[in-house]
């Protein structure tokens, strides 16, 4: 019988086991993971920047291959913070192996920080990745590295975070691809991966400052450009708004056992 | 001897209102073999489940060697391994994998050594590098139990370990949860073969429809109610018993051709001879006999539809 657990206080093995069992599931399907969005990535670039940007001239005084780079980045972020996150937890409830860490002596705080590290590590691995590959298309330029890598962290967390209510609120399989597909990747294309805000007619763009990706989006572009179409500041209050309101369902949802406990 | 769970007035009401527990006291001692026999859906993994933390009782107290297992949960869990009723594996992973992430679950520092150890009992040690998904049945089933024993548990919870397995694993099964017994740890387990029980177990708890009906030694229970049953089988059918054999208690069966006599073992040796000596006197002849003994299996049979 052990006795190491007795003083057990913070559980770091079984943060490290999850998350090194999460990072196994990347290196499995490492292929599609990173594979798959670098030519997705390079297809934008060959479309938009090349081929369109070429006619395109500049935005916000910024060739428009380079203005593309920021919010491209943050499509990626988006979708794989989520739906990394969101399968981590949704399949050991699919799969009913939930029970052993439902039964270990693990705390809320630390299976969320585990399947959340994770997630936000794949994703902001993804992110750095597609930067590397935007490189060798068009001109970068970081003005603000530390805001750029403060937003890269805070932006995959908090997604990763409501990938994971997604992975514990869905229902099935269906459910999980429906919130990235529906509401996520037309709030991403509508939040100014592609133009600026400005471009848009008055009304547009007034109904825009509704959308909160336009302002994770701005944000980051901020951060290599040094323009944006909302103020800096009100970008992070934005993006941390949306964190601590993910951070606050995750802690109702061990409170209550939401659809983990029976 | 003290106890290692302690359960009092636990309560379990499903979301859907269906009440699975009622009322449940019992406590389990210290390195004994306990297991719960009980009807389909009685509840048993219900309890199992309270007591692990997958399910949140509605009302109760449970303590885990003094721990509570709400207030105190880390140090509660952390002493329980348990292997659940269902085939719950990580397909894609290995046993040695998914024994190592156990392991790390619960607290502790890999021990390569004590893994081994484990597969090794357990007859996995040349399959732990093979995906669980190509593993057979019982395979699966034991790598869940090493999965369970991976963290050095002091109380291991079985949720019908033998469901689905051969002869000969079933027989390998038992004998590891004696060593395990041997070694200290308490087992807890759960099962539909009475014989199971009756092989393994120091005690014995019956639940029907969330009620624990009966806690009891399993040799106590046995003698309490084992009885023994003479059949004979007549030559000729009998309309009714004969009024010299009217204070043997008899019942005829099987439309007057069979004679029953139930009596208790432990006490009766003589009455047989005496019985049939009767029988040839009254000019009553039999084909055939046969004598059983009840088994725990009708005991709990009657036990259940007592209640029902
Ligand atoms: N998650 C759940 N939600 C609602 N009802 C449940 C749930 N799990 C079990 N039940 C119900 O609780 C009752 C007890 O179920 P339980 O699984 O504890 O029985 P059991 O004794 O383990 O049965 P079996 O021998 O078939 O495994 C059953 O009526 C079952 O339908
Ligand atoms: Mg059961």
């Amino acid at each position: 019988m052990n006795t190491a657990t007795q003083t057990l206080k913070f559980n770091y093995h079984a943060i490290l086991a999850i998350y090194k069992f999460e990072m196994a599931r990347f290196k499995r399907t490492l292929w599609q993971s990173l594979v798959t969005p670098v030519i997705t990535t390079s297809l934008y670039f060959v479309v938009f920047g090349a081929a369109i940007g070429s006619r395109m001239g500049e935005v916000d005084g910024i060739h428009y291959g380079s203005f593309i780079v920021p919010g491209l980045i943050m499509l990626s972020l988006f979708t794989e913070s989520v739906s990394n996150a969101s399968f981590g937890i949704h399949m050991p409830r699919f799969t009913g192996t939930i029970f052993e860490i439902l039964s270990a002596p693990v705390s809320a705080f630390e299976i969320v920080l585990a399947y959340v590290g994770a997630a936000a590590t794949k994703s902001i691995l993804l992110g750095l990745i597609i930067l590397a590959t935007a490189n060798l298309f068009v001109p970068i330029h970081i003005e603000h590295p530390f805001w750029m890598a403060g937003f890269l962290l805070l932006v995959a967390v908090t997604f990763s975070l409501f990938g994971f209510i997604v992975g514990v609120w869905a229902k099935g399989f269906e459910q999980l691809q429906f919130v990235p597909m529906l509401i996520l990747t037309p709030l991403t294309f509508l939040g100014g991966v592609f133009y600026s805000i400005d471009m848009l007619p008055d009304g547009w763009r007034t109904f825009s400052l509704f959308n909160p990706i336009v302002y994770v989006i701005s944000g980051f572009r901020w951060s290599f450009y040094g323009s944006a179409d909302v103020g800096v500041g009100i970008s992070l209050a934005a993006t941390s708004v949306f964190f601590l309101l993910c951070l606050g369902l995750v802690w109702l949802i061990f409170r209550t056992g939401y659809r983990l406990k029976s | 001897m003290t106890a290692i769970i302690s359960i009092s007035q636990l309560n379990k009401t499903y979301a859907s209102g269906l009440v699975a527990l009622q009322d449940v006291d019992l406590d389990i001692r210290r390195g004994e073999i306990f297991a719960l026999l009980g009807p389909n859906g009685a509840g048993k993994t219900t309890l199992i489940s309270v007591v692990c933390g997958i399910s949140t009782p509605t009302s109760g107290r449970v303590t885990v060697d003094g721990h509570d297992i709400l207030s105190d949960y880390r140090a509660a869990r952390a002493k329980i391994g348990l292997v659940p009723q269902e085939l719950y594996t990580d397909m894609f992973e290995t046993p040695w994998a998914t024994m190592n992430f156990s392991r790390g679950l619960f607290g502790l520092p890999p021990n390569p050594a004590h893994l081994e150890q484990v597969l090794r009992d357990l007859s996995l040690w040349g399959k732990r590098h093979d995906k669980i998904m190509t593993l057979s049945g019982g395979m699966k089933r034991r790598v869940l139990i090493a999965k369970a024993l991976a963290h050095e548990p002091g109380v291991l919870f079985l949720d019908e370990p033998t469901a689905g397995v051969d002869v000969e694993l079933r027989r390998d099964m038992w004998s590891l949860v004696r060593r395990l017994r041997d070694g200290g740890v308490t087992v807890i387990l759960t099962t539909h073969y009475i014989a199971e029980a009756e092989e393994m177990a120091d005690r014995i708890g019956v639940i029907s429809k969330g009620k624990l009906i009966l806690v009891e030694a399993k040799s106590v229970l046995m003698k309490k109610l084992g009885k023994k049953q003479l059949t004979l089988h007549l030559q000729e059918p009998l309309v009714e018993i004969p009024s010299g054999l009217s204070d043997w208690g008899l019942t005829l069966n099987n439309d007057g051709s069979d004679l029953e006599f139930t009596f208790d073992s432990s006490k009766e040796h003589t009455t047989i001879p005496v019985l049939l000596r009767r029988l040839g006197e009254l000019g009553i002849a039999f084909k055939d006999l046969n004598t059983r003994q009840s088994s725990l299996e009708e005991i709990f049979v009657s036990l259940v539809t007592e209640r029902r």
